[in-house]
């Protein structure tokens, strides 16, 4: 019997402490996986008995639902706890969450949080493995997994190496960007971060990542275009002039789409502001694999519960 | 009862002594300095005798920077407490932020203060008074009468004073008294929800950053502040490159501008913070390599006067929550020493440099009569062991709190006596 | 000590047997279709997809399973068994479905496999192919058709070599790990 190669991590906190190893190890379990959402019987004994607990601190459907769903085709028990940060009590939530909930023995954790290093920070109070969903500015390392497989699904090169992406928007904020470009670089892909100054945070050149203001030169060459929600909620009044202006200079469009090979591929990490970051006919049209990545998240997270929680085995012969 | 403190070696940069000598201390003072065999037999007849050899005796460090919590958040440090952990640290003297609750700006707050610190009895408060009514930054605090019940500086730390008409008017009004107004150089609209400094490292980690232009830019407007007021301004915990700099030029241009750096801004850059470990998260944050670069050249030159460690016990409650929401600051006064040892292994400065750091230069811009070791000046003492190596053990501080990035750092220079006017109120435990 | 027993010509033979047995037994090819577990256990059932193709003339469709989802073992420690897609390109409902593997052992594969199978649809039946049944059963399931018994003791284990899967000749082992 093969085994995978073992995960060098024992938490998936990030894209930035995996190794090419683990990544290539996620993706191609994740290959495997997807066929099982294709049955009619959509669910596999594998996880019988296990508990996952949705932690979401942060209002998300789409990925709380991807590892509801994920969890629920493996016949794992899931559970969704929203919790809210607002509370005036200092730091009540978190911790004192997570050890309520370590007394209840899940096997896996999965967080979302508006501060950076929240995961992190639960890891010292449960003993089970901890899934990051999303922790503040920092990292959302499913999410870039995801745009990877499905990068890799429909990429005309053999491998990552080379393979050149840019990524447009709010490059400040975004989880996104920080695990896509910690996991691309790994992978040996040259990255291109394109957005306003006023969104770029500072040193992020040290990243091994390039930095263009021009929409239309930075997607000149790029076998991908990446582009993120411009996220309302998230800015200060001094980061942006108006959505109008931010639209006039970095949204996707048909127009500035000619630019780009014929054969550039593009993603977004939903939800989609239409018309604002990416024009409707582009996030429509033929290069966009925004759908595709929804379906992929599944696998991905069915992966990455499957690689934590698979461990251990006898030969069968 | 006379104690003898024998064959040390004695640093006392005030009256510019160095070398082997030995120390009679009676009725709280220094009774007589003689190299060391040289004393007479009257002078040493029925005294105590510590024997310091091989180890160096100094003034008492003094600290003019550090918070004690009480009144107001016990739970973190007590005036009681903070004083143990200031004996233990080798400082005999330390000034106490307002930033209690309540606020020390009037003075019944500065006389509990001083009550308390009387009361524990182990080493000297010198309460520090706020520039404004509570912190606020709207009004003047009663300076005069704060003065008059013991406050020897005034700031509103932990805070800046943001208002520059009001900081105009606080150093014109603090000169009247002859007091120094320490400011906390912090533009706060460029540290909005800051919580760590902005460079690389918050860039990977996506926490919010504050940059060191919010504390230069204060530092250069405060300066900029002193010619016509004719105040003194007190930078405390320097920690940007570009102000030691600005203070570089004041000072050559003849301001009265002084300056201070904590230990953690010399030992640790914002690395640090990697792991979200909050005991990294203080304010001003921990900054670069060019800016500690900067520091030890500030600290060369005497740019930077005084070290001070801003001392800032914190409870688990208030460091163990996520990041962003954890409380600024560690417990300063038990590290020092061996921290700024480093600097002397490292030939920045002197060792006699270092004290007079720690000593008679803070005496001197706060008018404390402490810091210098001639006959008659008040013993205020410590005796260190510059070689003994240890591993830092938060556990075993005195402090209340033990937030501090320094727990199993191996380091050398250790605490083995602090006597406070002649009395000993911390002794190593032998071992 | 290895012994090898059954050699290339032996292989050949017991597989053509068990593809007339299977024929015999259902009449014919028609409402057949052939399940192999990975990894040999596909190698076996395109032997017998090629066999049956020989006698009559018909090309059975040939799944592909991974049974590694449907383990009764997975989550005690070690490394999680590597995934192969699974590849059942047809509706296995109402069919006689030909389960292949390489040996039986403790019938703990064969569980799996059944578990998975209902998952894809309820066939008319499920009949058993094996090359080798080794014995020591910890569950009531016996093969339909058999390349060859082998007694064997629980410290004993088979190797069926196939030259598909890169194994180098065709032949099966049995490697005593107490001499």
């Amino acid at each position: 019997m093969t085994e995978t190669m073992p995960l060098s991590v024992k938490h998936i906190l990030g894209t930035r402490d995996m190794s090419r190893e683990d990544i290539t190890t996620i993706l191609d379990a994740a290959d495997s996986f997807k066929e099982i959402s294709t049955r009619q019987i959509k669910k596999v004994p594998t996880l019988r008995g296990r508990t996952v607990i949705n932690l979401f601190f942060e209002p998300s459907t789409r990925t709380r639902t991807s590892f509801e769903i994920a969890g629920k085709r493996l016949s794992a028990d899931v559970i969704n706890i929203s919790g809210s940060t607002s509370s005036a009590v200092k730091g009540e939530n978190l911790i004192d969450s997570a050890r309520n909930l370590e007394a209840m023995n899940p096997d896996i954790l999965v967080i979302r949080h508006a501060s950076a290093g929240a995961a992190n920070l639960l890891t010292q109070f449960v003993d089970c493995p901890v899934i990051n969903a999303g922790d503040g500015s920092h990292e959302h390392p499913t999410q870039a997994l995801l745009d990877l497989l499905t990068i890799r699904e429909h990429m005309r090169k053999e491998s990552f190496e080379g393979l050149k992406v840019a990524i447009i928007g709010d490059i400040m904020h975004s989880r996104v960007v920080r695990s896509n470009i910690f996991a691309m670089k790994t992978l040996g892909m040259e990255v291109t971060v394109v957005g306003p100054p006023t969104l770029m945070p500072v040193e992020i050149s040290h990243l091994g990542v390039k930095v263009e203001y021009d929409l239309e030169k930075a997607i000149r060459d790029v076998d991908v275009i990446m582009v993120l929600r411009i996220q309302l909620e998230r800015q200060n009044q001094y980061n942006l002039a108006s959505l109008r202006e931010y639209s006039n200079l970095f949204c996707l469009t048909t127009e500035t789409l000619k630019n780009a090979r014929d054969d550039v591929l593009i993603i977004h990490p939903g939800p989609v502001n239409r018309g604002i970051e990416i024009a409707l006919d582009v996030m429509e049209g033929e290069h966009s694999l925004i759908l595709n990545q929804v379906t992929n998240g599944v696998a991905v997270r069915m992966a990455l519960l499957y690689l934590l929680l698979g461990g251990g085995h006898e030969d069968l012969n | 009862m006379k104690i003898l403190i024998k064959g040390g070696q004695l640093i006392d940069p005030a009256n510019k002594r160095e070398g082997l000598y030995d120390l009679v201390i009676e009725k709280r003072k220094v009774l007589s300095v003689e190299k060391s065999g040289e004393l007479s037999a009257k002078d040493i007849e029925g005294a105590e005798i510590i024997d310091a050899k091989g180890l160096i005796v100094a003034p008492g460090f003094i600290d003019m920077h550090v918070h004690f919590r009480e009144p107001g958040h016990e739970y973190k440090e007590t005036i009681e407490t903070g004083c143990q952990s200031a004996a233990a640290g080798g400082f005999t003297s330390v000034a106490t932020m307002p930033n209690t609750d309540p606020v020390n700006d009037t003075r019944s707050v500065t006389e509990f203060i001083l009550r308390k610190a009387k009361e524990t009895g182990i080493v000297n408060v010198y309460p520090i008074g706020a520039i404004t009514q509570g912190l606020k930054g709207e009004r003047l605090s009663e300076m005069g009468d704060l003065k008059d019940a013991g406050v020897v500086g005034f700031s509103d730390d932990g805070r800046p004073v943001m208002n520059s008409e009001l900081m105009r008017r606080a150093l014109e009004y603090s000169k009247m008294f002859g007091l120094p107004c320490i400011q906390h150089s912090e533009m706060l609209d460029l540290t909005e929800d800051g919580c760590m400094n902005e460079g690389f490292i918050s860039t990977a980690l996506g926490l919010k950053g504050m940059p060191t232009e919010a504390e230069d830019i204060m530092v250069y407007r405060d300066i900029s502040l002193l010619p016509k007021t004719g105040g003194r301004l007190h930078v405390a915990h320097i920690s940007s490159g570009l102000s030691v700099d600005l203070v570089r030029q004041a000072k050559a241009k003849g301001l009265e501008v002084t300056c201070e750096v904590a230990p953690h801004h010399f030992a640790l850059t914002d690395e640090a913070v990697k792991d979200y470990d909050p005991n990294a998260k203080m304010s001003p944050p921990l900054r670069c390599k060019s800016d500690i670069e900067a520091i030890k050249e500030g600290l060369r030159d005497d740019t930077i006067d005084i070290i001070a460690t801003d001392h800032a016990p914190h409870d688990l409650i208030d460091k163990q929550v996520e990041f962003n929401r954890a409380c600024f600051g560690i417990v300063g006064l038990e590290t020092a020493l061996p921290l700024t040892l480093r600097l002397v292994d490292e030939k920045v400065f002197s060792m006699s440099k270092m004290i007079e750091k720690l000593t008679s230069r803070p005496a001197e811009i706060f008018n404390l009569d402490r810091g210098a070791l001639g006959v008659g000046d008040i013993a205020d003492i410590v005796i260190f062991d510059p070689k003994a190596e240890y591993e830092i053990d938060v556990q075993q501080f005195k402090s209340k709190s033990k937030n501090s990035p320094f727990n199993g750092w191996k380091v050398k220079g250790k605490v083995i006596k602090t006597l406070v006017a002649g009395k000993t109120v911390f002794s190593a435990p032998s071992n | 000590m290895n012994s090898v027993v059954l050699n290339s010509n032996d292989i050949s033979r017991a597989i053509t047997r068990i593809a007339h047995e299977i024929l015999e037994k259902n009449q014919g090819a028609e409402n057949l279709v052939l399940v192999g577990i990975r990894t040999r256990g596909v190698t076996l059932s395109k032997r017998l997809q090629e066999k049956i193709k020989a006698i009559e003339n018909v090309q059975v469709d040939l799944g592909m399973l991974d049974i590694t989802l449907y383990r009764d073992d997975l989550g005690s420690g070690k490394n999680p068994p590597q995934l192969k897609a699974t590849e059942i390109a047809f509706s296995i409902e109402g069919k006689d479905v030909i389960l292949c593997d390489d040996v039986l052992f403790t019938g703990r594969t064969i569980r799996a496999a059944f578990d998975a199978l209902m998952d894809f649809g309820r066939p008319a039946s499920i009949q058993l192919a094996v090359l080798i049944d080794r014995g020591h059963r910890e569950l009531p399931i016996r093969p339909d058709y058999v390349g060859k018994n082998i007694p064997t003791s629980k410290a004993m284990r088979v190797k069926v070599k196939l030259k598909e899967d890169d194994d180098g000749e065709d032949q099966v082992i049995v490697i005593d790990q107490t001499s």
